[in-house]
């Protein structure tokens, strides 16, 4: 059954907050195989103006995938997860994050279609500081592929 | 704060040099670890083929990281980045074969915007096939 278009719109209240973490970064950063010195070294970032250590660009997909989760998972909504890949992703940077700093993150859903018998799931997280500061916008592009026929 | 990259130095056309980023089993294992996604067809080959994969496939958001390595050390400064995306249109298949992937990305500026910003955009391929749709970045210059 296609997805309820009826919840493009909702947005989901902001999750727990999380706190980025100078070894998660550093964890992070090894595991992409990245050795930049900002990711790792307060001194180094601050030699090019920033405050602190910084995350990587895409440090925050798992922060931000787990507030989709609420979405994905919402008995209301039906979707199933078994049967979704991972379609788009973009990042929409407004500050980089900071070693130690608090984060928040609320979900909207911006879209819901059904195509060739497929739902899309367009979700928008809004990365922000306890203080409200914009930190990161994440535009994921869920696909669930419809059933295939004799399965169903 | 910004890049070390000036706005002035670059041209349409200039090119982000292909660059290899092998990925391993254990490299997989590892950004599961620390991403803390642990879906099984990332590291476990009997639910990938049971899925209808042909093996342990890579991370779309990996593969993603990778890419964006080539953006930032192009720039100078993560904090460069303004924005940043890809479509996921073919998997990176990693087998245990003792050598793994090796994901293959490279660059090209294609605009030249407002506020010293750039376009750029990546090509990424594994195993000669592009992994990576509409890879694109908008970089702020010094």
């Amino acid at each position: 059954m296609p997805l309820d278009p009826s919840f493009i719109g909702r947005v989901y209240p902001p999750t727990a907050v999380f706190e980025v973490g100078r070894e998660k970064i550093r964890e992070f950063a090894d595991a992409i195989g990245d050795p930049d010195p900002t990711y790792r070294d307060a001194a180094a970032a601050q030699a090019l103006g920033h405050r602190d250590a910084m995350a990587p660009p895409t440090f925050l997909t798992g922060m931000s995938l787990e507030a989709c989760h609420k979405v994905t998972d919402d008995p209301e909504l039906g979707l199933d997860w078994s049967r979704v890949v991972h379609g788009d992703q973009k990042f929409q940077y407004h500050r980089p994050a900071y070693a130690g700093e608090s984060l928040e993150v609320e979900v909207t859903v911006d879209n819901i279609k059904s195509m060739a018998g497929n739902d899309m799931l367009n979700l928008r997280a809004e990365v922000r500081s306890v203080d409200g500061e914009p930190v990161v916008t994440v535009l994921t592009l869920l696909v669930a592929r419809g059933a295939e026929e004799g399965e169903a | 704060m910004g890049a070390l990259l000036r706005y002035d130095e670059v041209e349409v056309g200039d090119v982000l040099t292909a660059t290899e980023y092998p990925i391993t089993r254990k490299d997989l294992v590892r950004y599961a670890g620390a991403s803390g996604d642990f879906n099984d067809i990332h590291w476990n080959e009997r639910v990938a083929r049971e899925v209808g994969l042909p093996d342990v496939i890579a991370h779309g958001n990996l593969t993603m990281a990778l890419a964006g390595r080539l953006l930032t050390a192009w720039a100078g400064d993560p904090a460069a980045l303004v924005e940043y995306g890809v479509r996921f249109t073919k998997p990176v298949i990693v087998p245990d074969d003792g050598v793994g992937a090796v994901l293959v990305v490279e660059g090209v500026v294609k605009e030249q915007l407002e506020d010293s910003c750039v376009r750029i955009d990546l090509t990424a391929t594994a195993q000669g096939t592009r992994v990576l749709g509409q890879a694109r970045a908008v970089v702020r210059l010094a």
